[in-house]
C-alpha cells in the first residue's frame, strides 16, 4: 500500500552529497598520506628526539710514539628555555663567572632563530661551551638550584708541549661554510682548523653515534625508538702517529727563536717529515677552550704572521740551492758535462751584462763550481740553454724544457704535503715572459740561473730537493702522518717520483754538494763522523740577504735531508749552514755534543732585528 | 511466533556495519590511548577496557531495542521530548564546568551527555509531528512549526556552550528537504556559505585593474547568475533567464573592460547596481504578472547582497575571538600554528605520515605522543591515519558511507512515514558526524568539537549513537514483520 510520494526523486539528492562528501574526503586522504612527504617528514622530527653521543677524537703521537695530542673532559652548560623559570640569575652568573649582561644576552642569541637555527625551547641548547674544570665543579654543586639547566660532556684538546703548532693545528666550532659542504657536521660541533686535525679530520674525528628517542609532545622521553634497532654507537677517532720527532722539532724551534724563517727535515727514504718549524710560531695550548677565539684574534693580527706556516706558505727566493737543480738539468740536456768549464772574472760578463761573484779560480769545472757557489758557470749553463737552436727549435721550446725539468724536481706546483695551505711557489716559463716583459732573451732572465728574480720556492721544496739529490733522481711526496691507527697510508705517499734527470748526472751533483762541505761555502756544516753534503743560499732581496742552506747526510745511504730559510740572516753560512749542521747532527747522534749545544744556545740567542724591514 | 521475534528481523547489514564500526574504533582507541609497549587493553583503569565497558552496555541496550514494543517509541516521544527539554534547562545548573562547557551530569562513577541523548529524542517526535498524515512541509507555517521543535534544543545546547553538539540539530533539515520543505531554502543555506567563504576568504586581494576585491566581484557576479537561475528554475518558459544573465555577464564585462583600460575603478558599484536593477525588474513583473515567485527571487538577490556585507561585519564583531581566529584560519587566511591552527596541522602531520598501509597498530608516533591533542575523542580519526595508512582510514569512511546509504534505503523502504522521517533523521545525523569530525580532522571543516560516531572514546556517544540505529532497526523490522 506504498503511495506515491512526491518527493522521493529527492533521495538520489541526499546520497549523492553524502557520496560526494565521502569521495571528497578520500581524495584529501590521497593528497595527504600518499602525494605528500612533507607531513611525514614533519611528523618524524615531531616525535624523534635524536641524542649524539660524540667519539673521542683520535691522539697524536710523535713518530717515537710520544703523546702530544689528547683529550680531556670539558663540559658544556646546556639550557632549557622551556623549563628555565624562576631560578637566581645572579648566583648563576657568579657561580660560573659571567656578568648579569652576558646572561641576558645570551639567552636571547639562543632564542633568536637566524643565530640559532635549531632552537627549540624543549631541548637543551648551548648556553656556553668549554668551563674550565674550576668553575664546573662549583656549577655541579648548585645545579640542582639552577632548573632548566643541564650539563654535557664533551672533550677538548690537550697539547703536552708547546711544540709544532702549525704541523699540529687545532680544532674549532664548524661554521656555517663546513656544515654546509659535509652534513655530518652540526651547529656546536668541533672540526680541525689548521694542521694535521685539518688535513686528517676524516680520520680523526671518528664517527658520531646515535640515539633515536621518542620524545612526546612535553619533549619527555618515553624510549627508544624501534627498541634501539637505529641506535648506533659512536666510533672513536683513529690515532695518528706523525713522522715528526719531537726532540728535533723542539730543537728546530728553538734554533728559529728571534728570527724569522723555516727550518724543514725529511727522511729521503720514506719522504716523511722529520721536524718542520716555522717561526715565529705560537702555543698550540692557547688556541684551547673558551678563549680561543680571542686567542686566535691576536695571533692573526700579529704583524709577523705567526700563525703562517712558513715552511710550506713562505714563497722565497731559493738562492743558491737552486744552482744544483741548473747543474742536473744542464747535464741532462747536454749543454756541459762535468767537465765544461767556464770563465769567471769576479762575474758573469756579456753583452754589457754583469752579475757578480766572488774570487775564486778561474775557469772552473761543474764540481768547483758547485763547491764555491760560482754564480757565472750557472749564469753560462743557462745562456747556452736558451740560445742552443740545436736542440730547441726556439727560445720559448728551450724554456718549456727548463720549466719542466723543474716541475718534475717539484718545483713550480703543490708538492701535495699533507698539511692544509701549502703554496705552490714560482716557476716562470715562456708565456710568462711574453706577457710580462714582450721581448726577451737569455740575458733578462738570466738571474733565474741562480734562483733569483721570478723563481720562489718553499722550504718545503728546497728540502725536497736536497732528498731527491741525496736519493740520486727520486723523492716520496714528503707528509707528516707516519701511520693511521687501523689504516695505511695514501698511496700518494707510497710512490717514487722520479725526476727527469738520470741518477749518474745526480752522483755529479751529490759530489758537488760534498764539495762545498769539504773546501766550499758549507765547510761548517761538517759533523764529525759522518759525510754531509750541502749547498749554502744567499738570496738578495729588498733587505737584508736571506740566508739559506740545504743539505743532508751521510752521502751514502742518507738518513736525512735538511732545509734552513732564516729571513735577513745574511750570507747562507751565517745562520742557514750552522742551523743546518745542529738538526742532521742531532738526528743522526740523537742528541747533541758539547760544542754544539753551546753552538746552539748562542744561535737560539742571536735575533734577528726586523723593525727596519717592510713586511 | 519465533519467527515473529522482531530481533531476528532487524536488518544484518546495518548490524555487521555497526558491529564492525565499534570494533575499529575500540582498535583505535587502544591505540590512540595507550603509550608505546603496552598490552594492557582490557582493565578497567585503562580508556580501552572502559572503552569495552561501554560497548558492553551498547550492546545490551541495542538488545534491549529490540525487543519493547515499536508503538511505544510514538507514544512516548511527546512526553520523553518534554522531559529531555526539562533535562536540558536543568543540565547548565547541575552540571560542573569541563572545558568551558556544562553539558555533562555527574552520575557517581560515570558521566553522561544529554545532548547526545536529545538527538534521538528530537527525531522521535519531529517524526511523530512531521509524520502526522497531510503535515506539509511546502506550507511555510508547518515548516516552522517542525523546524521549531528542532531548534528548541539546539539553542538549549548552545546555552551549554556546545555549540558543536547544538550545530547537529542542522542535519535535520537535510531530512526536512526529503520531506518535501522547498529546495530554495537548501539552495539558499548552500548559496550563503559560498557567499561567506570566498567573500570573507579573498576580501583583501584586489582584483587587478580596478579597486574592487575578488572576494566582493565574485560574489556579486555570482548572485546576479544565481538570481537569473532562479527565474529559470521557477517562471519556466519565460524570456527573464536569457535576459538577465547576458545583461548581468555584459555589464559586469563592460564595467570591467573599462576599469582596466581606461580608467580604474572599483566595478562593484556597477554590480551593485545591477543587482538593483534586477530587483527593480522582478518587483516589475511580480506586480504585472501577480506572481509571489517574482518577490521571492527578489528577496533572495536583496538577502544575499546585504549577506556579503554583513558576514564580514559578523565575523569581526559578533563572533567570539576564538570562532573568528578557527575560521580564518580554515579559509587560510591566517597562520596559526600555536594557537587553533595547532591542532589540526598536528592532526594533518599524524595523517600523513601514516602513508598507504600505515605505520601499523600501536606503532603511530604522533599520536602515541601526544602531539594531536583529544587524540581519543574528537581527534581519533588521526590515530587511523596514522596507523592504518590510506587503506584503514579510507576504509572506514566507506564503512561509514554504506552505513549512512543503508540507511536512507532502509527509510526509503518504510511504509510508515514515522519510519521513513526517524530513518532519514538517523541517516543525516550520522552524515553530519561523519562530514564535520572527519573534515576537521583532516582540515576541511572548521574545528568543531563533536565525536565521531562509534570511534571517540565515551559512552554517551556510543549509547547516543545506538538508540538511533537500534530505535530504526526495530521500527523497520516491525514494519518487516506487518508486510509479511
Amino acid at each position: 500500500m506504498e503511495q506515491k510520494n512526491p518527493f522521493s526523486n529527492r533521495r538520489l539528492v541526499i546520497s549523492g552529497v553524502a557520496i560526494a562528501i565521502i569521495a571528497i574526503y578520500i581524495i584529501r586522504l590521497l593528497s595527504l598520506q600518499l602525494l605528500s612527504d612533507d607531513y611525514k617528514r614533519n611528523a618524524d622530527s615531531n616525535a624523534f628526539r635524536r641524542d649524539v653521543l660524540y667519539p673521542s677524537r683520535g691522539l697524536i703521537f710523535d713518530r717515537n710514539g710520544e703523546l702530544l695530542v689528547f683529550n680531556e673532559p670539558s663540559y658544556n652548560i646546556m639550557v632549557t628555555m622551556n623549563e628555565q623559570i624562576g631560578i637566581d640569575t645572579l648566583d648563576f652568573c657568579k657561580t660560573i663567572g659571567i656578568t648579569p649582561e652576558f646572561y641576558t644576552r645570551r639567552c636571547a642569541d639562543i632564542k633568536d632563530r637566524s643565530k640559532n637555527p635549531g632552537y627549540s625551547r624543549f631541548t637543551p641548547q648551548v648556553f656556553m661551551t668549554q668551563i674550565p674544570p674550576e668553575e664546573f665543579s662549583l656549577f655541579r654543586e648548585k645545579l640542582f638550584r639552577f632548573r632548566g639547566f643541564s650539563i654535557e660532556k664533551r672533550a677538548a684538546r690537550h697539547y703536552s708541549s708547546g711544540i709544532a703548532a702549525h704541523i699540529l693545528g687545532d680544532v674549532g666550532e664548524v661554521n656555517p661554510d663546513d656544515i654546509k659542504e659535509d652534513d655530518y657536521y652540526h651547529s656546536g660541533d668541533y672540526i680541525g682548523k689548521l694542521g694535521v686535525e685539518r688535513s686528517y679530520e676524516k680520520q680523526l674525528r671518528g664517527e658520531k653515534g646515535l640515539r633515536i628517542l621518542l620524545r612526546d609532545v612535553h619533549g619527555r622521553i618515553k624510549g627508544h625508538y624501534a627498541d634501539g634497532e637505529y641506535d648506533r654507537d659512536p666510533v672513536p677517532g683513529k690515532n695518528l702517529t706523525l713522522s715528526i720527532d719531537a726532540h728535533l722539532q723542539e730543537l728546530a724551534e728553538r734554533l728559529l727563536e728571534g728570527k724569522l724563517g723555516a727550518i724543514v727535515a725529511i727522511e729521503p727514504t720514506t719522504g716523511q717529515i722529520l721536524c718542520m718549524a716555522s717561526s715565529p710560531t705560537y702555543d698550540p695550548r692557547v688556541l684551547v677552550g673558551r678563549e680561543r677565539s680571542n686567542a686566535h684574534k691576536a695571533l692573526s693580527k700579529d704583524p709577523m704572521k705567526p700563525l703562517l706556516n712558513r715552511a710550506i706558505m713562505g714563497m722565497y727566493p731559493p738562492g743558491s740551492t737552486f744552482k744544483i737543480t741548473q747543474a742536473l738539468l744542464g747535464l741532462q740536456e747536454g749543454i756541459i758535462t762535468p767537465e765544461t768549464s767556464f770563465p769567471c772574472s769576479r762575474g758573469f760578463n756579456y753583452k754589457g751584462m754583469h752579475l757578480g761573484c766572488h774570487g775564486h779560480g778561474s775557469p772552473i769545472p761543474l764540481v768547483p763550481a758547485i763547491g764555491t757557489s760560482c754564480n757565472a758557470y750557472f749564469c753560462w749553463n743557462l745562456y747556452r740553454m736558451l740560445s742552443d737552436r740545436q736542440h730547441y727549435k726556439s727560445q720559448a721550446e728551450a724554456m718549456t724544457r727548463w720549466k719542466d725539468h723543474l716541475v718534475s724536481m717539484g718545483y713550480g706546483y703543490r708538492l701535495g704535503v699533507d698539511l692544509p695551505g701549502e703554496k705552490r711557489g714560482m716557476i716562470p716559463n715562456a708565456d710568462y715572459y711574453t706577457k710580462h716583459l714582450h721581448e726577451w732573451g737569455p740575458l733578462s732572465v738570466i738571474s733565474i740561473s741562480i734562483g733569483q728574480g721570478e723563481v720562489t720556492a718553499t722550504p718545503l721544496q728546497i728540502c725536497n730537493l736536497a732528498a731527491t739529490v741525496a736519493n740520486r733522481g727520486y723523492y716520496y711526496i714528503p707528509h707528516v702522518v707516519k701511520n693511521i691507527q687501523g689504516s695505511s697510508l695514501d698511496t700518494l705517499y707510497t710512490r717514487k717520483h722520479y725526476t727527469m734527470v738520470d741518477k749518474k748526472w745526480y752522483d755529479v751533483a751529490v759530489q758537488g754538494m760534498r764539495r762545498a762541505v769539504t773546501g766550499g761555502t758549507c765547510r761548517g756544516a761538517n759533523i764529525p763522523g759522518y759525510e754531509v753534503c750541502g749547498k749554502t743560499g744567499t738570496a738578495q732581496n729588498r733587505g737584508h740577504d736571506h740566508s739559506a742552506f740545504m743539505g743532508f747526510a751521510p752521502m751514502e745511504q742518507p738518513k736525512i735531508a735538511v732545509a734552513v730559510y732564516v729571513e735577513n740572516g745574511g750570507f747562507g753560512a751565517t745562520f742557514g749552514v750552522p742551523i743546518g749542521k745542529l738538526i742532521m747532527e742531532q738526528y743522526l747522534n740523537g742528541k747533541l755534543s758539547g760544542g754544539s749545544e753551546a753552538q746552539a744556545r748562542s744561535l737560539q740567542s742571536r735575533h734577528i732585528n726586523y723593525g727596519g724591514y717592510e713586511r | 511466533m519465533r519467527l515473529g521475534n522482531p530481533a531476528f528481523k532487524a536488518d544484518w547489514v546495518v548490524v555487521t556495519l555497526y558491529l564492525l564500526l565499534m570494533l575499529a574504533g575500540w582498535v583505535s582507541i587502544c591505540g590512540a590511548s595507550h603509550e608505546i609497549g603496552d598490552t594492557d587493553f582490557f582493565s578497567w583503569g585503562t580508556r580501552s577496557g572502559k572503552q569495552l565497558v561501554w560497548i558492553g552496555c551498547s550492546l545490551g541496550l541495542a538488545g534491549f531495542l529490540m525487543m519493547i514494543d515499536e508503538k511505544y517509541f510514538d507514544t512516548l516521544s511527546v512526553l520523553l521530548y518534554v522531559a529531555m527539554l526539562l533535562l536540558l534547562i536543568l543540565t547548565p545548573f547541575l552540571a560542573k564546568e569541563i572545558k568551558g562547557s556544562r553539558s555533562w551530569i555527574s552520575l557517581g562513577a560515570v558521566s553522561i551527555q544529554p545532548a547526545e541523548f536529545a538527538k534521538c529524542v528530537t527525531a522521535l517526535i519531529v517524526a511523530k509531528v512531521v509524520g502526522q498524515y497531510g503535515f506539509t512541509l511546502s506550507n511555510p507555517q508547518r515548516l516552522l512549526k517542525a523546524a521549531a521543535l528542532v531548534l528548541l534544543p539546539m539553542g538549549l545546547i548552545v546555552l551549554q556552550k556546545e555549540t558543536g553538539s547544538a550545530l547537529v540539530y542542522l542535519s535535520f533539515f537535510l531530512m526536512f528537504y526529503r520531506e518535501g520543505m522547498p529546495g530554495s531554502i537548501l539552495f539558499t543555506a548552500v548559496a550563503a556559505v559560498i557567499y561567506f567563504v570566498v567573500g570573507i576568504r579573498y576580501a583583501e586581494q584586489p582584483l587587478p585593474g580596478t579597486y574592487s576585491s575578488v572576494g566582493q566581484f565574485v560574489v556579486l557576479l555570482l548572485i546576479s547568475i544565481f538570481t537569473a537561475a532562479l527565474t529559470k528554475v521557477y517562471c519556466p518558459r519565460t524570456p527573464h533567464f536569457r535576459r538577465l544573465l547576458t545583461g548581468g555577464l555584459l555589464s559586469t564585462a563592460i564595467a570591467y573592460a573599462f576599469s582596466a583600460l581606461i580608467l580604474p575603478f572599483d566595478i562593484a558599484w556597477v554590480q551593485i547596481l545591477w543587482i538593483a536593477f534586477l530587483v527593480g525588474y522582478l518587483v516589475w513583473y511580480g506586480l504585472g504578472d501577480r506572481l509571489r515567485q517574482y518577490y521571492v527571487i527578489a528577496i533572495f538577490a536583496l538577502g544575499s547582497t546585504a549577506f556579503l556585507y554583513t558576514s564580514d561585519y559578523a565575523l569581526n564583531n559578533v563572533l567570539e575571538p576564538h570562532q573568528t581566529t578557527r575560521i580564518r584560519v580554515l579559509l587560510g587566511i591566517e597562520e596559526d600554528m600555536i594557537g587553533a591552527g595547532y591542532n589540526v596541522n598536528q592532526s594533518k602531520i599524524a595523517i600523513g605520515s601514516g602513508g598507504l598501509e600505515g605505520k601499523g597498530f600501536m606503532n603511530g608516533t604522533q599520536t602515541k605522543l601526544k602531539y594531536v591533542p583529544e587524540q581519543d575523542t574528537d581527534f581519533i580519526f588521526c590515530t587511523v591515519g596514522e596507523e592504518q595508512g590510506f587503506i584503514g582510514s579510507s576504509a572506514v569512511l566507506l564503512l561509514f558511507l554504506t552505513l549512512i546509504l543503508r540507511l536512507f534505503t532502509l527509510a526509503e523502504r518504510q511504509s510508515s512515514r514515522f519510519g521513513r522521517i526517524y530513518g532519514y533523521s538517523v541517516g543525516s545525523i550520522l552524515l553530519f558526524h561523519v562530514f564535520i569530525n572527519i573534515g576537521m580532522v583532516i582540515g576541511l571543516t572548521p574545528v568543531i568539537g563533536i565525536p565521531l560516531p562509534f570511534f571517540s572514546y565515551g559512552g554517551s556517544s556510543l549509547w547516543g549513537f545506538t538508540l538511533l540505529i537500534f530505535i530504526f532497526l526495530r521500527i523497520d523490522a516491525g514494519d518487516k514483520l506487518r508486510r509479511r
